[in-house]
Parts: structure tokens; C-alpha cells; sequence
């Protein structure tokens, strides 16, 4: 394979098909941009969802020396309210081990926090979660009790706000990756065209289907490839912008929030998807109307 | 070098076919004229050979195979050993003499140091030495001929096809590129040239096969364009 000609014969496809070659770069940077954004919504809503999430409404954390008798109390308290459907009691180990699953892709700072630190815990799924309130100050005061939490009420709107975004992304993404797959499919079909002259030559004197072939896939997917590096330099704007900024100064530390190795981790895929989509749609198009 | 054995080829847009039972042998090193009017398959014949066409029926042997069962990777290889010629030129118009040529080597992934070497060749031999430079518009008819002769012959094929190749040339300069073809045609170059064009039939006394309708009605060595009527 001699990739100098094959590359000089790229870039006078570049220069020919200039517009068309813009249009393709700029879809693909917007369908990118709405899949890799997705992905990081969905990435920032598991981020936050522990053990827990979704199964209980109020958590009823004890003190380091909470006794027998107090932890028997708050129970019993708790068992008694009308409100109440079920208790768990959640031990140091367990809360160490579903500690661990949550935060596993932050390893530093499970490797930094000590398991005794994790205080143990009751659980507690309402029969109406609306009634957390009455709950909650039934055992705030009570001997043995550190803290209650009902942050899983306000968690849900996050989610539901995340899970709502991450969808109008995947439509929009849908919508414009359809559309990029015909612009390629146009955009092949107009290279093949215009250089029929040349790829008729190449038929006649025995160039093989590769050589063929080979410049305008290169094209199409040099462009993907483009769009892909400029959808990814998105996802680093959308964390610092919408996760970093917008999130983190509305809800605080209640949310535990993505970081940058979730963006680096995402790159690989967009540009990847983005190539494999050009060179898909091109390799099929070329069969179409490239006779070889 | 070239076999078709009752060769029919009917496109599906004509009821009548465009070759008709051919059947016809052609020698390594031979020069072969293939004369008729338009329409009277020579062009078809030509296309068979290059495997752009498959027979309806019959059987093709080109450089020792037979084109049914080369598979479709095997084309490229087989064009290798065919060089082309066509009335209408069929250069790149933005490129050099010298680029045409190479291009021919290029898309077949010849090393660098080779084109370097054998393109001025080509060149000298068909007399455009001094014109590597040009661009094809800058050329007459005949030069631009000469360089579509040496990107076909450029990478030594064992056969040379010409459809018409002076159709589109004055007299005097279409005796300049029989002459070409008749060089290429004594290094061992099999050379099958279609044509309408009787004054260099006549003139040159080669084999001459007619077709007409599609059908063999002559096939003569050393033959004249109008003998047989």
C-alpha cells in the first residue's frame, strides 16, 4: 500500500468536496456531542445512586456509642409508627461494602476513609413517602440517633430532571446521527461522481478494490474523526459547565458528582462511534454506486 | 493469448445480441484488427476481454484463464496484463504527462523508485521525451494519444486493446500512432485494435476479423478493410 498516494489522493477529495466535507464534520460534532452528553448524564445520575436509592425514603444514622438498649429503642420506635412499612438495619460492614460498590470508581478515596468511620444505621421505607417528616422527628431526639436523612425525596427530582435531559439528548442525537449518515451517504456519493474519471482509470489498469475505496473512506472518516475530537472538547465544556457549575452550585454536596476520568473515559467511545459510523456508511454507499 | 469459444452476449436492453456464436483465437504477439460498423460488437468484444462484461453464453480464456471462474478479486490482476487505448484519450486534466503515467503504477502500488524509472521510459519510447511537464491541454490530439498509449503500455501488459484509437485523429497523425502501436506490437505486445478506419487497415496488411451484427463474417490474415465485399 503506498498510504503517500493514498493520502494525496485523500486530500484533493478534501479540497473538492470542501462544503460538503464542513457539513459532515459539523453533524457529526452535534450527534457526538448529544451521545457523549447522554452518557455523562447517565454516569453523573448513577454517581449519586447508592445501595439504598429507591428502595427507602429516610435514613436513621446512630451515634459511635449507640448501646444495645437504644438501638433496640429506636427499632421499636420506629416499628410502631403508622407510617413506617419496613426497617432495615444496615451494619459498619454492611455500610462498608456498599460503600465501597458506590465509590469504586474513586478508589483514592475509598483507599482513605477508614471502615469504623461509616456509622450504622437503620433504613426505612414509608407506606407514604410524603410523611417523612412526622417519621423523621419521631427519632430525631432519641438517645443513640446522630442523624436523619431524607435526602432520597429531594435526590428523586435531580434524577428525574437528569433522566429527562439525558432522553431530549438521545432524540436529538438520533435525529442528527440520521442525519449525518445520509449527508456521508450524499457526501460519497457526490466524491464518487466527480471522480469517476480517476476511478475508472484505477479499474482499467488493475488497481484493486482497496486502492479504490481506500481515499474516500480515508475522507469521510478524517472527518468523523474531526467531528469526534470537537464533540469530545464538548464534553469537557458540559462537566465544567453543567455539571461543575450549574449542578454543583444548586444541590451542593447532597449529589456525589461525576469527574474528569468519566469525561476521558467517554472520548475513546465518541471518537470511535464517530469513525465507525463514517466508514460503515461510506463502505456501503462505495458498494453502491463505486462499481469495482 | 485470447480465446472466445461461441461467445453470445445479450444486454438486456436489446432483443438483438450484441456478439453472436463467436468464436475466435488470437496468437501471443499477434496484431489483430477488429473491423465493422458501429454496432457491430466491437466494443462488447473488447469489454469481454477486459472482464467488464460477462458472456451470456460461451467461454472467454484470456492470458490462460478462463474469466468465469476468475473470482471478482482477481479481476485487478488479470487488467494488469491488459493496457487500454480509447478514442477519446481518457486523461486525467489535471495532471502532468508524467502523472498520467504514473498513475497508472501508483493505484497499482508500485514502489517509488520504480515509477521514477520506467515512466521517463515509457515516455522516450512513444516520443513524448521533453513533454513530461505538459498538462493534457496543453498537447495536440496526437501527443495526448501517445500518453494514453504509454500509461496503457507503461506496466508491460502481454496485451494491448485500442478502441478507435485514431477516431479522433487526422491521417497524418494517426499514422504516428500505428507506427507506436506496431513498435509496442514487436516487443511481443499482443495488440487488438478495433476500427472503421480502412486506410490503415489496408496499409498496415494484418489479420483483419470483421464482425457484423454480431457475427464473425471474416477473419483473415494480412487482410484489407473492404475485401470481402
Amino acid at each position: 500500500m503506498r498510504w503517500r498516494f493514498v493520502f494525496s489522493e485523500m486530500m484533493i477529495g478534501f479540497r473538492r468536496n470542501l462544503s460538503m466535507t464542513v457539513a459532515t464534520i459539523l453533524t457529526i460534532w452535534i450527534a457526538l456531542t448529544g451521545l457523549g452528553a447522554a452518557w455523562l448524564m447517565h454516569q453523573q445520575t448513577n454517581a449519586t445512586k447508592d445501595y439504598w436509592f429507591g428502595k427507602i425514603q429516610i435514613s436513621v444514622f446512630l451515634t459511635k456509642d449507640v448501646t444495645q438498649p437504644e438501638r433496640d429503642a429506636i427499632r421499636s420506635q420506629l416499628q410502631s409508627l403508622p407510617q413506617v412499612d419496613q426497617v432495615y438495619y444496615e451494619s459498619k460492614q454492611e455500610a462498608w461494602i456498599h460503600f465501597k460498590e458506590q465509590f469504586k470508581s474513586v478508589p483514592q478515596l475509598v483507599r482513605n476513609t477508614d471502615p469504623s468511620a461509616l456509622p450504622e444505621s437503620y433504613r426505612v421505607k414509608l407506606k407514604d413517602p410524603k410523611k417523612f417528616q412526622i417519621v423523621a422527628s419521631a427519632v430525631q431526639d432519641m438517645p443513640g440517633v446522630d442523624q436523619v436523612a431524607a435526602e432520597a425525596q429531594a435526590l428523586k427530582k435531580v434524577f428525574r430532571l437528569l433522566g429527562g435531559l439525558q432522553n431530549v439528548m438521545l432524540i436529538v442525537a438520533g435525529a442528527v446521527l440520521l442525519a449525518s449518515v445520509l449527508l456521508i451517504f450524499n457526501n460519497v456519493r457526490l466524491a464518487a461522481f466527480s471522480r469517476r474519471r480517476e476511478t475508472g482509470i484505477m479499474r482499467l489498469v488493475g488497481a484493486s478494490d482497496v486502492y479504490i475505496q481506500a481515499p474516500f473512506i480515508l475522507e469521510i472518516t478524517t472527518a468523523a474523526f474531526i467531528g469526534g475530537v470537537l464533540a469530545s472538547a464538548a464534553m469537557f465544556a458540559i462537566k465544567a459547565l453543567i455539571v461543575d457549575h450549574g449542578l454543583k452550585s444548586a444541590f451542593g454536596g447532597i449529589l456525589t458528582y461525576i469527574g474528569w476520568d468519566a469525561v476521558w473515559g467517554t472520548i475513546p467511545y465518541l471518537l470511535l462511534a464517530g469513525v465507525l459510523i463514517a466508514a460503515v456508511t461510506a463502505f456501503g454507499t462505495l458498494q453502491r454506486y463505486l462499481r469495482v | 493469448m485470447i480465446r472466445f469459444e461461441s461467445v453470445t452476449k445479450l444486454y438486456a436492453s436489446s432483443a438483438r445480441p450484441a456478439l453472436d456464436g463467436v468464436t475466435v483465437d488470437i496468437e501471443k504477439g499477434e496484431f489483430v484488427f477488429l473491423v465493422g460498423q458501429s454496432g457491430s460488437g466491437k466494443s462488447t468484444f473488447l469489454r469481454l476481454v477486459l472482464k467488464e462484461e460477462k458472456p451470456s453464453r460461451g467461454q472467454i480464456w484470456v492470458a490462460g484463464k478462463e474469466l468465469s471462474r476468475l473470482s471478482h478479486w482477481k479481476v485487478p490482476a488479470l487488467r494488469r496484463q491488459i493496457g487500454t487505448v480509447f478514442q477519446d484519450f481518457r486523461l486525467l486534466p489535471n495532471k502532468t504527462v508524467r502523472e498520467n503515467v504514473a498513475f497508472a503504477l501508483e493505484v497499482i502500488g508500485k514502489p517509488r523508485h520504480t515509477i521514477a524509472q520506467v515512466v521517463p521510459e515509457v515516455l522516450d519510447l512513444v516520443g513524448l521525451a521533453g513533454k513530461e511537464d505538459r498538462m493534457p491541454d496543453e498537447l495536440s490530439g496526437g501527443e495526448q494519444q501517445r500518453v494514453a498509449v504509454a500509461r496503457a503500455f507503461v506496466n508491460r501488459p502481454m496485451i494491448l486493446l485500442a478502441d478507435e484509437p485514431t477516431g479522433n485523429l487526422d491521417p497524418a497523425t494517426s499514422v504516428g500512432i500505428m507506427r507506436l502501436l506496431d513498435r509496442i506490437n514487436r516487443t511481443g505486445t499482443t495488440v487488438v485494435m478495433a476500427t472503421h478506419d480502412s486506410h490503415i487497415v489496408d496499409s498496415m496488411r494484418r489479420r483483419v476479423i470483421e464482425l457484423e451484427g454480431g457475427k464473425v463474417t471474416r477473419d483473415q490474415s494480412r487482410g484489407v478493410y473492404g475485401y470481402a465485399r
